[in-house]
């Protein structure tokens, strides 16, 4: 479904601030793959996903989704493929839209946007039925402005937002690190409910070393650019946060380092 | 006093004018969140156009029609300066306006008159005029309201909000931003043509400082009209004219107590500036006075309890 071989990204180059933040890094994701990622910081988890995303072109390597090269394509048109749904709540969604016309943008996403009106009263009934199965309330509110919602509330909006028009692969970049825990919890169950229902084939970053144990059926840790361990099926199911820490150790020579992993 | 009040119905006129090009400032500077300087240049495109088209013998519809192609042409090369040269938003906006100076000069001169008078856009027959402008701003915003609620529209709103989010739900926000600028400018350009057979002439000079008139009726109906306007695009767009007209009211006031055409456009820049800054002083300041007051209130209220 996805295939990254040997995908290299240097920021800054030719200057004191360079950073290969991507040293060759090579992934195939089958269909209906969950995968998440973990790693330190600056470890190149979310700049794989923002390659493939094509938020920045790539030195050299090719993206493949379906077949389909992709490494040349500009970030929009990229879209037609890709769900995202961001770290920061305010990323995902238009705060001074409604939510209605939210879901309508990205139910149009890939498609031609044409001088038919923005949102039809079909699509109004369809989207209060997908509204009433997060359990926030949200179906009653529908012409509220997405300014006026919580953090936690327009991460999963713009989760449906991700997955209303099937995305061949959903990218989820650290979705829950800016929600509290209980909210966090909420996200990553309804994150889990609608990759299972669509059968989609994900990936997630997470500071999280239960999170990523707990979810998908595959794991990756990544350092300095690179896939240094890549786990799944049975064998994932096993692991403990233990095992990754000290896999960490072995794979990279180093401690590993980020308080924020460790604590959580 | 009297001569402000005989004037007043062409002062609402002028006022309606500039409320239309208010409208076209609105969809860059607040729908698109693009501070473009393209207006000063646009709105004597469409005089200068619209003049010499009149004086040809050409029909007014047509005229009319042209004026406002030309300003789209005028947004479609700032767009392109922006989008397709990386030019920062402001800078593409002044050069295009630098572009159209000269281009202004080449068409039509410093200045121009309409040979001939339109009696549904001239001074001398005010109620016609008034009733013709009302009728127009109806349709425009008719217009303007079908237009945002579409898909395409919808994706120009999007990309003012939020170009990340946009760009991940496939929008080619390069592409919203130059229709954006289009779309206004062509407004904008249509309002100067209406001014060219209002006034019954074109200058070259006439469009300096039009960009800071549109932001005054935009924020005049921020301030004003916010309560009404807050849900309704339609309501909003109305608002935005009216804006333009009580701009146009305080500037005719204010000319008539300093009669110096020298500081003409040093009072406009000053009205705006009280304007700009009268939202953000009734925050600072008044909101403080009122939560003193409040917590004033409660103390007292609190003694008095005690002393009971």
């Amino acid at each position: 479904m996805l295939e990254l071989t040997n995908v290299h990204k240097t920021f800054h180059p030719g200057t004191v601030n360079a950073k290969h933040a991507l040293c060759g890094v090579n992934l195939h994701l089958q269909p209906g793959d969950f995968v998440t990622i973990i790693g330190g910081n600056g470890a190149g988890k979310s700049t794989t996903l923002n390659a493939v995303a094509g938020v920045f072109p790539i030195d050299s390597g090719s993206i493949r989704i379906d077949g389909v090269d992709v490494a040349r394509l500009p970030e929009h048109k990229r879209a037609k493929y890709l769900g995202r749904v961001f770290q920061d709540p305010m990323t995902g969604t238009a705060a001074t839209m409604e939510i209605q016309e939210n879901l309508a943008i990205a139910a149009r996403r890939g498609n031609m946007r044409t001088l038919r009106w923005g949102i039809s009263s079909e699509e109004k009934k369809k989207y209060r039925e997908l509204l009433s199965i997060l359990e926030l309330g949200l179906e009653d509110r529908m012409s509220a402005k997405v300014g006026l919602l919580s953090g936690g509330q327009r991460q999963a909006l713009t989760l449906l937002m991700a997955t209303l028009k099937q995305p061949k692969i959903l990218l989820l970049d650290e979705h829950t690190a800016a929600l509290d825990p209980k909210t966090a919890a909420k996200v990553l169950e309804i994150s889990d409910m609608l990759i299972a229902e669509n059968k989609l084939t994900a990936m997630m970053v997470t500071h999280n070393m239960r999170d990523a144990i707990a979810h998908g059926n595959r794991l990756i840790m990544m350092n300095a650019g690179r896939v240094i361990f890549d786990v799944s099926g049975e064998e994932k199911k096993k692991l403990t946060v233990d095992d990754l820490i000290e896999k960490f150790s072995q794979a990279s020579g180093q401690e590993f380092a980020s308080d924020r992993a460790l604590l959580s | 006093m009297m001569a402000f009040f005989n004037v007043l119905p062409k002062t609402v006129a002028q006022g309606i004018l500039w409320g239309i090009m208010a409208i076209g400032v609105y969809i860059t500077f607040r729908i698109l969140d693009y501070a473009d300087m393209t207006v000063d240049g646009s709105i004597c495109t469409g005089m200068a156009v619209c003049a010499l088209m009149s004086n040809a013998g050409q029909p007014i519809w047509l005229a009319i029609l042209c004026a406002t192609l030309s300003g789209m042409a005028a947004g479609l090369l700032t767009g392109l300066f922006h989008t397709f040269f990386g030019i920062p938003s402001i800078l593409s906006g002044i050069l295009t306006q630098m572009i159209l100076w000269s281009v202004n000069l080449k068409l039509a001169g410093s200045f121009l008159f309409v040979k001939q008078d339109y009696p549904f856009m001239s001074a001398s027959e005010i109620g016609t005029t008034l009733i013709f402008l009302a009728v127009f701003v109806v349709l425009l915003v008719c217009i303007l309201y079908w237009f945002f609620g579409t898909e395409l529209g919808s994706s120009i709103r999007a990309t003012g909000t939020n170009p990340n989010m946009s760009r991940a739900q496939g929008i080619n926000i390069d592409f919203m931003k130059i229709l954006g600028l289009v779309i206004s400018n062509g407004i904008v350009a249509l309002s100067g043509s209406l001014f060219a057979l209002y006034n019954g002439s074109y200058g070259v000079d006439y469009g300096r400082g039009a960009i800071v008139t549109g932001l005054a009726a935009v924020i005049i109906a921020d301030a004003l009209f916010s309560w009404i306007a807050k849900s309704n695009f339609a309501v909003k767009l109305i608002s935005i004219v009216f804006g333009g007209i009580i701009y146009y009211l305080v500037y005719q006031a204010v000319l008539m107590v300093v009669f110096d055409a020298n500081l003409l456009k040093m009072l406009s820049a000053l009205i705006v500036a009280i304007f700009l800054a009268f939202p953000y002083l009734r925050k600072k300041y008044f909101n403080r006075y009122f939560r003193k007051l409040a917590s004033m209130m409660k103390k007292n209220k609190k003694e008095g309890k005690n002393n009971a």
